[in-house]
């Protein structure tokens, strides 16, 4: 099924006798789940650009790239930098900004500019009865209500069918330059934190393969002065950097095995590294400072046991893609998924 | 306003319920003597003032816990209190209801540089966060004007914003994590150290939910390295158009500063008489600050001259010294005050699409001549945030009345030209019935579901934020 209007996935939706699969772009496969195929992709265009006001509202349909391609002619962009699983996955297939926003996906410049649901203003979705509902709207500041904009980022489909999402945007930066430092990983976090004490305004810190990556973005003066003191401070050098690679995981793209997204507390990166190590990791490449953990690790490896604090997600492999939650927590979202969708038709399993 | 109709069965129990709560309380955090509970009546929207049943200011979670098991266990609703500055009435109580304080909860419990965060409990206030942290270098971002009042149980309920979040995000942008109190008295952790959740995003649904959800005890925040340096510019124009374009084309060119605050006419003289900051008589003043190095600052503030001069201003000064800086925020920060030495003020919050900004303050002065009241202007220009500031006299029987009928048509523009009702100081009891000019009937319905997870009994704060015919049968 693929609607071309909200009206007619709402009735798609509100009729549904049987479990529906929400794909958009079907290029981010995260959780498993089994229902009749329900395309958003029939909801595509841009239905509102405010250069001026940094706003911009699309169906949630659109492709990302058009999105993208119309903000870079603007000099202006997402800001929370999505990342791409195409080439991480094998999957094949246009990503779309809904499937963006369902599984809040954002990539190195998480750490300055926020995720996904920090640039998400608004929503339009429906839910497993099939009403068209919203929240927020197409303003920066906006506490009208509860925030289900948030909600509703990172919910992966299982909550409503998105059908129109709204974003803050920033100015594309004029300039950009990276500081790489050569180290090993045992003393990076502490390299990515001191550059994130310095005044500096870091867009993105990552480290693999005994290099340091720091980024910084802004206007062409200011990106010189920055990118020569950072260099200064942490004994590094100004040189050039794959971003689009660091925010795609292009490593571990190909190359067999599992592989994990973990979020952390920066500082303890290092050593959970080796401990993931012990139970099987192979390659860990560091982003956010140290806060994030893109992990390779040898088929069926069981890593949770390593993780004491912060979250993993295995994006890739068999076994159980969600990290198990606290009882309260676990009990108040199935609560929430029963109020959204009390016939458990949207893709139901999936964050199990 | 119309708050419902207090339970006698519980205004009967009075007696009885405060000696329940002394059972788990340490004696000196239950207040019930009439004249004691006296400041608990309102918060800042003063207007609107009733007396508690009694007010618990508990010392740990572990008390917040048991005061909310008890009031649960009796069927007693409680407002959850942070420091009372909520414009919006959200810390008004109800004659049945218990007040629940976080005041005494003011402590910093961790402070890690390496992977900057801080954890404080709840009751700690806004400025006193940023204190905390500065002398090594750091501070939390988000400041309301009321930073040196306002506690961060607060601004986490609100998602309180303030003048530089056009830079920095809002309170949900910097926090990390809570540990909450629900009704029934089950103490939740969600979030930390580590950024974004794994599942549903629980921290984004409680900030912003006007303490209906849970009582915050402990909140985990994102702390910045402070900036090298900051200044601001002042440019006056002989109309509100020609600011507003000037403020357009500034993003357009791609410089992001970290505040825009825009003050129209009546206020300028307002601020201007009250502080001496020095403040041009023009139509329009906009303060524009930018950071970072001396370099740095130079470059952004040459780009926004130049795109000002463009627009003939009338006055253009580029601060020149931290004393003039200081001079120049000065009035700004005493806008509000300095209202209030004219008259009495209603402070509305809408926010509107940047490019609606000269549309909307042609309707705000139509709507200000229909009424009759003054109305003057101060916002932060770069996110569509208003204020308008409509003064009246309270002692002048129907004047309060004619300005919250004039607040509610400006609010309703608001919305009609695509913003919204509040932007940063929440929906409270001010705004709840007009609720359904900016959603529709299913959409305040699953924001109801949502308490009803949380809140069952619909006890935690419940005559805020939805209007009372919608939440009518929810509330019995
Ligand atoms: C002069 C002035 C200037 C202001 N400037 C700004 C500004 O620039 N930006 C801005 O955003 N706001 C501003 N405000 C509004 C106000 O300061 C904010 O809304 C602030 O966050 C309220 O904090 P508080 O601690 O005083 O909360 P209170 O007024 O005590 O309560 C506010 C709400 O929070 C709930 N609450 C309190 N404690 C808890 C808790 N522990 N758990 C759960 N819920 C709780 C209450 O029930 C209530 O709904 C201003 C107010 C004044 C008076």
């Amino acid at each position: 099924m693929k609607p071309e209007t909200e009206a007619e996935l709402a009735d798609i939706v509100a009729s549904a006798k049987a479990p529906l699969e929400v794909i958009g772009g079907g290029t981010r496969q995260i959780g498993r789940t089994k229902g009749d195929p329900l395309h958003s992709s029939g909801l595509s265009g841009i239905r509102l650009y405010e250069p001026e006001a940094l706003t911009l509202v699309a169906q949630a349909g659109t492709p990302l790239a058009e999105i993208e391609t119309l903000l870079a002619e603007n000099g202006q962009r997402l800001p929370f930098e999505p990342y791409d699983l195409r080439a991480l996955q094998g999957t094949i297939g246009t990503p779309t900004i809904g499937g963006v926003v369902a599984t809040n996906a954002s990539g190195p410049r998480r750490i300055q500019a926020g995720a996904c649901r920090d640039s998400l203003i608004g929503v339009r979705f429906v839910d497993g009865l099939g009403r068209i509902l919203k929240n927020g709207g197409r303003v920066m500041k906006n506490v009208t209500g509860y925030d289900l904009v948030k909600l509703m980022a990172g919910s992966h489909g299982t909550l409503g069918v998105l059908t129109e999402v709204s974003f803050k945007l920033l100015p594309a930066p004029e300039a950009t330059a990276t500081v790489l430092v050569a180290e090993a990983e045992t003393t990076s976090a502490a390299t990515m934190a001191k550059a994130m004490a310095s005044p500096f305004d870091v867009s993105g810190s990552a480290h693999a393969n005994g290099t340091t990556a720091l980024r910084l973005e802004g206007l062409e003066g200011s990106v010189s002065y920055r990118s020569q003191a950072l260099a200064n401070l942490l004994g590094g050098e100004v040189a050039t950097f794959d971003w689009v690679a660091q925010r795609d995981v292009h490593a571990f793209a190909g190359v067999e095995g599992d592989v994990w997204r973990i979020s952390v507390k920066p500082s303890g990166g290092p050593l959970m590294a080796e401990a993931l190590r012990r139970l099987g990791a192979e390659k860990v490449i560091f982003d956010w400072a140290g806060g994030l953990l893109w992990v390779l690790a040898s088929k069926g490896s069981p890593l949770r046991p390593a993780i004491k604090s912060g979250h993993a997600t295995l994006i890739r492999g068999e076994g159980q893609t969600f990290p198990p939650e606290p009882a309260p927590i676990a009990a108040l979202s199935a609560a929430l998924r029963q109020k959204f969708d009390p016939r458990s038709l949207l893709n139901p399993g999936r964050m199990a | 306003m119309q708050m419902p109709k207090p339970s006698a069965n519980i205004l009967a129990r009075k007696a009885e319920i405060v000696a329940c709560l002394r059972q788990v309380l340490p004696e000196n955090a239950v207040i019930d003597d009439p004249f004691e509970t006296k400041v608990y009546e309102c918060d800042a929207l003063s207007a609107y003032r009733c007396p508690p049943l009694a007010v618990v200011l508990p010392g740990s979670t572990e008390e917040t816990a048991a005061a909310l098991k008890a009031c649960h266990e009796m069927g007693v609703p409680v407002v959850p209190r942070g420091s009372g500055t909520s414009l919006a009435g959200g810390a008004l109580p109800t004659e049945d209801s218990v007040i629940l304080g976080v005041a005494r909860l003011n402590g910093v419990l961790e402070a890690d540089y390496a992977n900057r965060f801080i954890t404080v409990q709840s009751g700690r206030t806004n400025l006193s966060v940023t204190g905390a942290v500065e002398q090594n270098g750091y501070f939390y971002a988000p400041d309301p004007s009321s930073q040196l009042a306002c506690a961060i149980a607060g601004n986490i309920a609100m998602n309180s914003g303030g003048a530089h979040c056009l830079k920095y995000g809002v309170t949900t942008n910097n926090l990390l994590g809570v540990k909450m109190v629900t009704m029934a008295g089950e103490v939740i952790e969600i979030g930390g150290a580590h950024l974004d959740a794994a599942g549903y995003d629980l921290l984004g649904l409680i900030c912003g939910s006007e303490g209906q959800l849970g009582v915050v005890t402990e909140a985990t925040l994102r702390i910045l390295a402070k900036p090298e340096g900051a200044r601001p510019v002042l440019i006056g124009f002989d109309s509100n158009e020609v600011a507003g374009a000037c403020v357009s084309d500034i993003i357009r060119a791609g410089v992001l500063p970290v505040a825009i605050e825009f003050m129209d006419r009546p206020v300028i003289r307002a601020a201007e008489n009250f502080t001496h900051a020095g403040y041009p008589d023009v139509e329009a003043l906009l303060i524009i600050e930018v950071e970072g190095s001396e370099a740095e600052i130079a470059e952004q503030l040459g780009k926004i001259t130049k795109i000002a001069k463009r627009h003939n201003p009338v006055e253009l000064r580029e601060s020149q010294s931290p004393e003039e800086s200081a001079n120049i925020w000065k009035g700004r920060k005493a806008a509000f005050g300095a209202m209030g030495q004219i008259n009495d003020y209603m402070c509305l919050d809408g926010t509107i699409p940047v490019s609606k900004l000269p549309e909307t303050l042609r309707g705000i002065t139509a709507l200000s001549q229909k009424y009759g009241l003054d109305v003057g202007n101060v916002f932060h220009a770069g996110d569509g945030n208003m204020h308008p500031l409509i003064l009246y006299n309270a002692n002048k029987p129907g004047d309060l009345e004619l300005c919250e009928a004039m607040g509610a048509d400006i609010l309703k523009l608001c919305v009609e030209v695509g913003g919204c009702l509040t932007g940063e100081h929440g929906v409270g009891v001010e705004k709840r019935e007009l609720m359904h000019s900016q959603f529709g009937v299913d959409d305040l319905d699953i924001q109801m579901a949502v308490k009803d997870v949380f809140d069952p009994k619909w006890l935690l704060n419940p005559a805020k934020v939805f209007p009372l015919d919608a939440s009518e049968g929810r509330r019995q």
